[in-house]
């Protein structure tokens, strides 16, 4: 098999890493996650704006991450926890990175790329109307906001936003996201 | 009618509705993964608020964050409020933001071109 996912998790593990988890994705752990972060960013960022900003942008990649999970059958992993990902938060250069990682059912990846790919290519205006009509006219289900995680994280980064297919089976894919923070 | 308060948590704002004096706040953080369970009586009061409202609602908007789950619900919270407005009744939206938070003053400007009320933009220097 080409895919190995300790590979990935290190590759990801770049720069200074503030936090890196690879494992079960909970809504505990992001509970967690999420006041650990806060009290580290107060330690190492001074700006009151830089530090709410990446903030905003870590719940929002954490709760998609939640939701978007795909579990890969027992059959073919009986080793991985169960909603299996990885999240990596690091600081490069001048830059914060927020890095998350999740298997997803090769059938999900067109649409996937496609929405991505619209997102990357919009300006900030037009970002802010696409915003505003989904905000408007999408009806939105108990599992998330209709698209609205996505491009809110690429309006708060001005496109800062990249992202990896590696094929694991015939069935499976893994989906590594990528969101650069300039500071 | 019964009035709301609601204390702030790591993931929900703090809330207060009253009817007798016509004041809304929501205020602090709003993330959690699923909102419209929290907002769900929230818009239902507002509802019922609307049936006989005050001559004059004032709304107090002060988030340090909220997530995308929050912002559909805030936006049924803000139509409620326009419906209010519709039938001749003066609303009041004062949208706090925290000094140089450009992002959170561009969410209220956001709302405020999406449902028919003028806001109060109020930039909170420490």
């Amino acid at each position: 098999m080409s895919f190995n996912i300790d590979e990935r998790y290190s590759k990801m593990n770049q720069g200074e890493v503030l936090l890196a988890y690879k494992g079960s994705i909970t809504a505990e752990l992001i509970t967690n996650v999420l006041g650990v972060v806060e009290s580290k960013l107060d330690h190492v960022i001074d700006k009151s704006i830089t530090k709410k900003k990446i903030y905003n942008i870590l719940v929002e990649s954490l709760q998609n991450l939640y939701h978007h999970v795909d579990d890969l059958p027992y059959m073919v992993n009986e080793s991985m926890d169960i909603h299996f990902g990885i999240f990596v938060i690091s600081k490069m250069d001048e830059s914060y990175v927020i890095r998350t990682g999740n298997f997803i059912k090769n059938e999900k990846i067109k649409k996937l790329t496609e929405r991505l790919d619209k997102i990357k290519s919009l300006t900030r205006d037009e970002l802010k109307e696409l915003y505003k009509f989904v905000l408007n006219n999408q009806k939105f289900s108990d599992k998330g906001g209709g698209g609205l995680g996505l491009i809110d994280i690429a309006r708060r980064t001005g496109g800062g936003v990249d992202y990896e297919f590696d094929n694991y089976d015939n069935d499976y894919s893994f989906f590594s996201f990528k969101i650069t923070i300039d500071n | 009618m019964e009035s709301i308060a609601l204390e702030g948590t790591p993931k929900t704002p703090t809330v207060n509705m009253d009817g007798a004096t016509g004041i809304v706040e929501i205020k602090g953080r709003s993330i959690p993964e699923n909102s419209i369970e929290f907002y769900r009586p929230l818009v239902e009061w507002l509802e019922e608020y609307s049936k006989e409202p005050q001559q004059l609602t004032t709304v107090n908007i002060q988030l340090e964050y909220f997530n995308t789950s929050s912002s559909k619900c805030i936006l049924d919270v803000f139509k409620k409020l326009e419906a209010i407005k519709k039938a001749r009744n003066e609303v009041i939206i004062n949208w706090y933001y925290e000094e140089d938070d450009e992002d959170m003053l561009e969410a209220g400007e956001d709302y405020e071109s999406i449902i028919r009320i003028p806001f109060k933009m109020i930039e909170v220097v420490d």
